[in-house]
């Protein structure tokens, strides 16, 4: 070591500008080749042609610059419409559901006393560290029409509804109910933690100031609380909304095949037509329709925070 | 606040339970003496003594376990560059670039980064011959690409809450660049460093539908096998597989929460004496 840190090459290397050099270009290098790069050939493909040669691809012949026949179909073929709009559907569904679900959560959370709130956190990140497959896998078991939970929610229904519209049991598998379960069921810890993470920070002398104000707690609830924790909202939300939008492990396990989602679209079209171009056609209009515009609002809305931040600063 | 807030301690409780009891129930069935998943059939354990004796099942933990390692060290080497570059670099060409791809893989869809890094793999082999075929090697460079960016994320919000003048202060008394790295950067987000590792293994430890499309005849992973059986229906043995992961979790979240507890309160000791004894 002593040796290396006189020789001159190793010095020039750490001095401030190789240094800086390395920590920027490796990960960049990285990113690029793996990431990058594949993006560009996903957006090339889509204009390519399908031929029944290995890699099933081609540039060229009727179509001499880009084949734009994949995105005519896409709004042509009912297959792909209904599959945006089941998505786009269940994937709203859920994160409304996990709104209302994880919203009340979070808000528990930071009213609990402090051992109780390290121990209830534990066990909302608990089942995040477990297997995502096993905790769809869980849901299979449970909405099997011979479950004991099938047979519970059948007796309540039997109960309930008049005899005439007795059920034998509830359908649950395989439809979309089920992928809105099972979305809100995984996806559930995404939105309590930043949504806790938000309102832990919120002042309480708030609240207090309002009610000495004469608020009812609903008042205090709709006039300070809410409006305070929309930064959480916004972040849960698309935290839910993005990957539940594109998720192909729950439709292929738990939804129905004729209500089709667009991951598994995308992966049929891949894996079982073979056909490249189409399933990156599909997967070019996801990015543009949903992540794309979804991730400009994120980074315009960080940029005006900072820039905000700034302004208070100085 | 001093009333008790009724509403959101029944919601809290309703939360758990939706969080916890399909858990605990397909954990309860793992004892079913019943071939058929949903029907329960006297106790028993044997398909823990089957699945422990499934050869294929412990190669593909073998397995699984072996990328997480490699992919997780590996994303924490590039993913801990990154994070440096982020926080302490505020100029260089292709910044804005750069944050985008250190933020896009977090939301991207699966799907999408699947069919992209599978075309570019089948597209590599094709033209330069390497990885000439899919399996171990694409599955990892898959894998440390997905994951690397998770510790970027946490090491960045890390180094942001650091103070930066200790650095420069450092560089001011004629600490040479790579100095000050090993001797303050790193023991700063050393902490960040260990829990990037931890969630760059247990991403690749979980993940299907990335390694569904990379991989190659021969390398099957354990969620893969899971996901190929799983596909079928509900079996029993896999009832008892996850109850074993959910176990082997479960310990290791407390004790790691409890580690940190302690360390928060040693901390938070300490800083008491400090200020103590400053007074």
């Amino acid at each position: 070591m002593e040796a290396a840190h006189r020789s001159p090459v190793f010095r020039r290397w750490f001095n401030r500008r190789g240094w800086i050099k390395i920590t920027i270009a490796t990960p960049y290098v990285w990113l690029s080749l793996f990431f990058l790069l594949p993006f560009v050939i996903v957006i090339a493909m889509s204009f390519a042609t399908r031929t029944p040669t290995a890699p099933p691809f081609s540039f060229g012949g009727d179509y001499p610059v880009m084949n734009t026949n994949h995105y005519a179909r896409l709004f042509s073929d009912d297959l792909y419409i209904r599959a945006y709009l089941n998505s786009i559907g269940n994937a709203t569904l859920a994160t409304l559901m996990c709104l209302l679900i994880g919203y009340p959560m979070a808000l528990g959370l930071t009213r609990v006393s402090r051992s109780w709130r390290n121990v209830l956190l534990m066990l909302v990140i608990l089942p995040f560290w477990t297997s995502f497959l096993l905790r769809v896998y869980a849901w299979m078991g449970l909405m099997g029409t011979n479950s004991w939970f099938n047979k519970l929610l059948t007796g309540a229904y039997n109960w309930v509804m008049p005899a005439d519209m007795a059920l034998r049991y509830i359908p649950m598998m395989n439809t979309g109910f089920a992928v809105v379960l099972v979305t809100v069921y995984s996806y559930l810890p995404f939105m309590i933690l930043p949504l806790y993470a938000n309102l832990e920070k919120l002042d309480l002398s708030l609240n207090e100031a309002a009610m000495d104000l004469g608020s009812r707690p609903f008042q205090v609830f709709r006039d300070v609380t809410l409006p305070l924790s929309l930064p959480g909202i916004i972040a849960g939300s698309l935290l839910v909304f993005i990957p539940a939008s594109g998720e192909l492990i729950i439709p292929s396990l738990v939804g129905s095949s004729s209500q089709p989602m667009i991951g598994r679209v995308i992966s049929d079209e891949f894996a079982s037509a073979r056909d490249w171009p189409m399933a990156s056609a599909v997967a070019v209009a996801l990015l543009l329709l949903l992540v794309g515009p979804l991730m400009a609002y994120t980074y315009f809305e960080g940029k005006s925070l900072e820039k905000k931040k700034a302004e208070g600063e100085s | 606040m001093n009333r008790r807030p009724v509403f959101l301690i029944t919601m809290l409780c309703f939360g758990f339970a939706f969080f916890y009891i399909p858990i605990l129930s397909m954990m309860v069935y793992s004892f079913n003496g019943s071939r058929l998943a949903t029907v329960w059939g006297g106790f028993s354990t044997k398909w823990y003594v089957s699945l422990l004796s499934n050869r294929q099942v412990l190669k593909a933990a073998v397995l699984s376990i072996e990328i997480a390692v490699l992919s997780a060290t590996f994303a924490t080497i590039l993913g801990t560059m990154a994070g440096i570059a982020m926080a302490r670099f505020k100029r260089f060409r292709g910044r804005t670039l750069f944050s985008g791809l250190v933020t896009a893989p977090l939301v991207m869809p699966e799907v999408i980064t699947g069919i992209a890094s599978l075309m570019l793999f089948i597209l590599m082999a094709e033209y330069i011959g390497w990885p000439a075929t899919r399996g171990f090697t694409t599955v990892t460079l898959a894998h440390i690409t997905f994951s690397m960016v998770f510790v970027t994320t946490i090491v960045h919000s890390r180094l942001v809450q650091a103070d930066e003048a200790i650095e420069e202060a450092a560089m001011d008394l004629g600490s040479r660049p790579w100095q000050v790295m090993k001797d303050i950067t790193l023991p700063v987000i050393s902490p960040a460093i260990m829990s990037g590792w931890l969630l760059a293994f247990t991403i690749s430890l979980d993940d299907v539908v990335i390694t569904n499309f990379t991989t190659g005849p021969g390398t099957t992973t354990l969620p893969i096998l899971i996901w190929s059986k799983v596909k079928l229906g509900v079996t029993p043995d896999i009832n008892a597989l996850a109850t074993i992961t959910v176990v082997i979790v479960g310990i290791g979240v407390f004790i790691a929460g409890w580690l940190l507890n302690r360390a928060e309160k040693a901390r938070e000791r300490d800083i008491q004496l400090a200020y103590q004894a400053n007074q």
